[in-house]
């Protein structure tokens, strides 16, 4: 073809001669029909802002508005820099305003070059959105033809990404109209309804509500998609029905005890993590292998047993392979290697969170922890943070603690990352560092040495709950039977204002801890003695300050734990001595019938103020005797609770 | 009967599942080994009260298994071989043993092994012998050392033994779970086996009789799937385009032989194939097989005697043959000599069979005689009934032959229906006057049904469904546009559609083609011996008296021919009965037998012709039958889940 032709097309389609542009643009489609290099020519020539144009101009021949429609739709199939050409131009507004249009052919046009752009631009999705009405046009439009279904739903697929896009596709009655076409055979139409329903149900406790009533024909969506997950389905079709029923379970819409999840989509998981399917399944088997695992220990349980799945992801850990895949016609470049590798990790973590049993036939998978140490160094967030995730999993395991994860010193990738790494691994880092750091683990003198208190003290005062817990859990467990030294370092460096804003945090989980580690603080007598002498008010007011507040009884249970720490030190019993009203306080407690736990915890106390051969036990005794403690403590001895009477007992042997 | 079952399982509702709780256990074990033949190897039912350690005791119709020795060390380990070895042409096959009892120490072995094997030892400890204990949950492969395989199992588990024939490997489950494969490169001929070892342990087998904890029809319909897109992915390398013009030949061939002239002169023409039998020629069978599917014998035999004078005189056995049908059509009321008397048109005569070709490959109707019987009552004439006859059974995968005629019924009230039947070919589907009414509840045919439905009528007009849900339905564009609603109607226009067509390929030029052309099998009410006329029976009579000494006359020149006795004897024994139609010999009656005499004469007009008696096309699709069954008989697994009348419909 002559480019002096071509030109004059061109020209013709910029002039003002209506009469020839039907000619010109049935030209333009021709040569722009499965050729890149004219598209591009094309879009050089200025073609897409005087497509938009027809495309606009309601009151353009609709011959040519459908014959622009085509030509962009063919556009669309271009290269990425094409699609991203018709994006920029805000061809996606234009066509949807299209969508009102009374012509089928012409709905149906714009509606194909919509689907091949959504599909490839993951950017446009909340572009439906901007409008209330468009969506609902959207929903409208669907059923009504194969074309119209297809589109629709993978238009709908890609723009599913947040919670409100979910309620607003739901509320519009998204979910029967797609159950329904779910129900015709038209494969090409499943494939993208099964997606959309991933998308609208995933994490959305309400919508699973929705999906899982849904029916056709009196058959529930759930059994619909067992269907389609027969295993002369095709396999994009075996996953994606069982990451919908996965995700129906994750929302609580199905129980994991249900067939349908037990014994129909786990098992299809597991065939997808397998050999014989493609890697791209094998990444999508696993990571969705451990979302659903992540419901339930039962399933954790059968999924370690089948079909070797350990084996088999432990085989993940070995790629190393970039390759192109080709995906909707684009070449892309995929990191095989790490891609397995973090699923893999996900996968291991699932399995492993409840059962120790399983831990340990994860952790006998060949080079593992190696594997993990280099997934916490690789610098790839998706890596380390599925590393981090699995080592989570296996330091719940006291054995692990001691043998594996220590031999492999992992809690200095670790420790790095919590110090430098990217803020979204910090919660499951320092989860994990609030393991390592257990009593029992051979790791915490290490971790302490490298900076561990100030990380933790940084984190409990960060505004996010859930960084504070983990920072103060983490405090809490390394000063459990700690030389003082490192007690004495501790409360110097959260500071005791910080440490009593603490006990009044809304959280609980983070009041129980912090007691949990003012407790820790105050064992053993030499300690108590030595931190009651530098904090004693302070902290006596803040256990006055529990003590008269609202909290659950635990919270409550502990501080009454505290005060008996506190009355076990020989020259801190002297605080509570003096303070007549926390001696009352604790008689209130010794009677308080509504939980035996407190009156456990109160009688502890009492029992070590009196414990006698202790200086000064003789007046001591005396002065609780005439408070009434004794006659207290005898009546107690009634009590049918063994541990209570225990203490009882133990407590009324001090009166001498 | 095939009939009568299909229909009570569309009533329950058995759709896909193929979970059928069908209760005969010898159905199921064909269902889950069709390919099987069990008079040349049978599948294991139950353990060898022969083949067997003496500490064990059988019980329960030699499925349940007792420990009685003493139990003390491994030497008093004891294993049963089942009666049979696994059919290579199981293609997979699996069987599950419960664990009714671990008793002491629970030391049970499940597997596999060899004939001849030591029946003093677990299964797994020697050469062919291969099993899963419970005890350590390890796997033994011809060793005394086991490998660390799945979990232990005890008491009230369920362990099952799955061989999968076209890999060579086996796999375990407990309690409907896959543990994964096991063994790899196993021996073929291997036995299911249980071994036990202390005092107390019972187990029970299950080889199919009753259903599994685990899924194994899912497990197979993949290994179906597997083999079916490696048949359709076979590469061909057709670089001179010999294959294409190969299969361009054998299709023109069969055009020809089976005498739709215009379509395979049609068909030469835009392919370049030459047709080796004039149009003449082919014409003049092709109005010869009409006429004997129409049941008018006496014309079709005046027919070939003039056109092929001296052909029936020297084939006095076809013609024989002929005869005998001939005197079958006019106890039918068919054939020409009664049929003016029966006051019928010739007109609505015509259609024999329903099927677009005069005569097809034999291969198929092998279920169709009685089938077609059964349905003749109750379909006939018009009726007011709701019915909707349109659902293909449940039940059809067990078949070779799928049909479609079994009925459910709709729960939708559609004004008018008025059913016509299709009969011969086993479709029967009513044709709703109003298409508009909106019955989608009513489809729960499905897309393989609406397939075979198209299938059996694509020849002509192709349109073709493609079946198989995973698959891309690449001719979708055919379905655009036609809103699922309507699709039951669809299917409906399409075989009508065809019907025509395929007669107006027939090249007879005046056929009119409606409904009522349909009817095949004359209504109740009409249905008398010889159309109902005294005249028309006196002929019958005078006829077969004639055939009778033809018969003696054939016997004295030719000897004893068991097949002529036998064809003879039951023609008459038509006579035996008030009402023929339904009596037990009244499946002579129904127009589908025309077929098989059409196409021996057919042949046998070819042959004197020198032409292939039989069409290329069905040389193939028989030598590939063959080919299946001498893969079976060679070890090849695959063989199980191919089966060539999967791709005729």
């Amino acid at each position: 073809m002559e480019i002096d032709d071509q030109g004059g097309w061109f020209d013709t389609l910029h002039s003002d001669e209506p009469e020839k542009w039907q000619d010109a643009l049935l030209w333009l489609k021709n040569s722009v029909i499965g050729n890149n290099k004219q598209k591009q020519n094309a879009i050089n020539h200025g073609i897409i802002p005087r497509l938009l144009q027809w495309l606009v101009d309601g009151d353009a021949p609709q011959h040519l508005r459908l014959e622009a429609a085509i030509i962009m739709g063919s556009m669309a199939k271009g290269t990425a820099e094409n699609i991203n050409t018709l994006v920029e131009e805000g061809c996606v507004s234009v066509l949807l305003k299209g969508l009102k249009s009374p012509d089928q052919a012409f709905v149906e046009s714009c509606l194909r070059c919509l689907r091949t752009i959504f599909l490839h631009n993951s950017n446009c999705g909340s572009l439906i959105y901007q409008e209330p009405s468009i969506v609902e046009d959207l929903v409208e439009i669907m059923p009504r033809s194969v074309c119209t279904q297809e589109c629709v739903a993978n238009i709908l697929a890609s723009s599913c990404k947040e919670p409100e896009h979910q309620s607003k596709l739901c509320e519009c009655g998204l979910i029967p109209k797609l159950v329904d076409l779910l129900a015709g055979k038209v494969y090409k139409v499943q494939m993208p309804v099964l997606k959309c329903l991933a998308g609208i149900v995933r994490e959305n406790g309400e919508n699973c509500v929705v999906a899982l009533t849904a029916m056709h024909n009196n058959v529930p969506l759930p059994d619909m998609l067992v269907q389609l997950m027969l295993r002369d389905r095709t396999s994009e079709m075996q996953i994606v029905a069982a990451k919908v029923l996965a995700y129906l379970c994750g929302g609580g819409a199905l129980a994991p005890q249900d067939p349908r999840i037990i014994s129909k989509t786990l098992p299809c998981l597991i065939r997808m993590c397998s050999r014989d399917r493609t890697l791209e399944e094998n990444v999508e088997g696993a990571e969705t292998l451990a979302y659903l695992l992540e419901q339930d220990g039962e399933l954790q349980r059968v999924a370690a047993v089948s079909d070797h799945i350990i084996k088999t992801l432990a085989e993940y850990l070995k790629y190393t392979d970039v390759q192109q895949i080709n995906r909707c016609g684009k070449r892309i470049d995929i990191n095989w290697g790490i891609e397995m590798k973090q699923a893999a990790f996900k996968a291991f973590a699932a399995l492993g969170a409840n059962e120790e049993s399983i831990r340990k036939q994860v952790i006998e998978t060949e080079h593992l922890m190696e594997y993990v140490v280099v997934g916490l160094n690789s610098g790839n967030m998706k890596v380390a943070a599925a590393a981090i995730r699995c080592l989570h999993s296996l330091s719940r395991s006291v054995q692990l603690l001691r043998t594996t994860i220590q031999d492999h010193g992992v809690w200095k990738p670790l420790m790095k990352i919590i110090q430098e790494g990217p803020e979204e691994l910090l919660p499951v880092a320092s989860s994990t560092l609030c393991n390592l750091l257990l009593e029992f683990s051979p790791s915490k003198e290490c971790i302490l040495d490298c900076g561990a208190i100030s990380v933790l003290v940084n984190l409990a005062a960060r505004p996010e709950p859930n960084l504070r817990l983990n920072g103060i859990w983490g405090l809490m467990n390394l000063t459990f039977q700690v030389e003082q030294k490192v007690k004495t370092k501790v409360v110097e460096s959260i500071g005791t204002e910080r440490l009593f804003r603490l006990l009044s945090d809304p959280d609980a989980n983070i009041v129980m801890k912090t007691l949990g580690l003012l407790r820790n603080l105050l064992s053993n007598k030499l300690h108590i003695d030595h931190i009651m002498g530098m904090y004693g008010n302070q902290i006596m007011q803040a256990v006055v300050f529990i003590l008269e507040g609202e909290h659950p009884i635990q919270v409550k249970e502990q501080t009454l734990c505290i005060l008996a720490n506190v009355a076990d030190g020989d020259k801190a019993k002297d605080l509570i001595m003096g303070n007549e009203d926390m001696l009352k306080k604790l008689m209130n407690y010794m009677q308080y019938q509504p939980d035996v736990s407190l009156q456990i915890a109160a009688v502890a106390c009492i029992s070590n103020l009196i414990w006698s051969g202790e200086d000064g036990a003789c007046a001591r005794q005396a002065k609780l005797s005439e408070m009434g403690v004794q006659t207290l403590l005898q009546k107690l001895l009634s009590t049918t609770d063994t541990v209570l009477f225990e203490k009882v007992r133990t407590a009324v042997q001090q009166f001498s | 009967m095939v009939c009568q079952k299909m229909a009570a399982s569309n009533e329950s509702g058995a759709n896909e599942s193929g979970n059928s709780t069908n209760s005969d256990p010898d159905e199921r074990l064909k269902k889950l080994y069709p390919a099987v033949n069990e008079e040349e190897t049978p599948i294991p039912r139950a353990w060898s009260a022969k083949d067997k350690f003496n500490y064990l005791v059988l019980t329960q119709n030699n499925l349940r298994v007792q420990y009685k020795g003493a139990g003390k060390t491994h030497k008093d380990a004891a294993s049963v071989r089942a009666t049979h070895p696994i059919p290579v042409s199981c293609g997979i096959y699996y069987f599950e043993v419960k664990i009714v009892s671990k008793g002491r120490d629970g030391y049970m072995g499940i597997g596999l092994a060899a004939q001849g094997v030591n029946q003093n030892r677990l299964p797994g400890w020697d050469k062919q012998s291969y099993g899963y204990h419970g005890d350590d949950g390890n796997s033994f492969c011809s060793s005394g050392q086991g490998e660390p395989y799945g979990p232990t199992f005890s008491t009230g588990d369920v362990v099952g033994c799955c061989v999968n024939l076209v890999e060579n490997t086996c796999f375990y489950t407990k309690n409907g779970v896959n543990l994964g494969i096991a063994f790899t490169d196993l021996p073929h001929g291997l036995y299911p086996t249980v071994g036990l070892q202390t005092p107390g342990e019972v187990v029970e087998a299950n080889f199919g009789q009753a259903p599994f904890v685990f899924d194994i029809e899912d497990y197979i319909r993949e290994w179906r799937m597997k083999t079916r897109l490696t048949i359709e992915r076979f590469p061909v390398i057709d670089r001179k385009g010999e294959w294409q013009s190969a299969l361009q030949r054998i299709v023109s061939s069969y055009l020809v032989h089976h005498g739709y002239c215009a379509t395979a002169e049609a068909f030469a023409k835009s392919t370049g194939q030459n047709i080796d039998e004039d149009i003449a020629s082919i014409k003049n069978r092709q109005r010869i097989s009409k006429l004997v599917l129409a049941g008018r014998m006496g014309e079709a035999i005046e027919a070939t005697q003039q056109l092929y004078p001296g052909l029936l005189e020297r084939d006095s056995n076809l013609l024989f043959l002929l005869k005998c049908r001939q005197f079958i059509e006019m106890v039918n009321g068919s054939d020409s000599e009664v049929r003016g008397s029966a006051l019928r048109s010739p007109r609505s005569q015509h259609g024999g069979s329903n099927r677009s070709s005069p005569s097809r490959s034999p291969l198929h109707h092998s279920h169709r005689p009685t089938q077609a019987l059964q349905h003749g009552p109750h379909s006939g004439n018009t009726s007011p009934s709701r019915t909707k006859t349109h659902t293909k059974s449940s039940l059809a995968s067990l078949q070779p032959y799928p049909s479609l005629s079994s009925s459910i019924s709709s729960s939708c009230s559609s004004p008018t229906v008025n059913s016509s039947l299709l009969h011969g070919n086993g479709v029967t589907h009513s044709n709703k006057t109003n298409n508009q009414s909106e019955c989608s509840n009513t489809k729960t045919f499905s897309e393989e049904n609406l397939n075979v439905a198209n299938m059996a009528n694509s020849s002509a007009n192709g349109v073709v469904l493609n079946g198989s849900d995973a698959r891309l339905i690449e001719d979708i564009e055919m379905m655009d546009g036609v809103l699922p609603e309507s699709r039951d109607h669809v299917t409906n226009g399409t075989s009508n559609g065809s019907e025509t067509n395929g007669q107006c390929l027939n090249g007879s030029s005046v056929m009119d083609c409606r409904d009522d052309d349909m009817d095949v099998d004359p209504p109740i009410s009409r249905r008398q011996l010889c159309g109902g006329s005294q005249l028309a029976i006196e002929k019958m009579l005078q006829f077969g008296r004639e055939l009778q000494s033809m018969s003696i006359r054939l016997k004295k020149e030719h000897g004893n021919n068991e097949a002529n006795r036998k064809q003879l004897q039951d023609a008459f024994s038509l006579l035996a009965y008030t009402d023929p139609w339904s009596s037990p010999v009244g499946a002579q009656l129904d127009p589908v037998q025309r077929e098989p005499v059409c196409a021996a004469l057919n042949s046998a007009i070819l042959e004197s012709q020198n032409l292939p008696s039989q069409p290329p096309l069905e040389l193939v699709i028989s030598q590939t039958a063959q080919c299946m069954k001498l893969m079976s008989k060679a070890g090849i697994a695959t063989s199980a889940f191919a089966d060539p009348s999967d791709y005729l419909h």
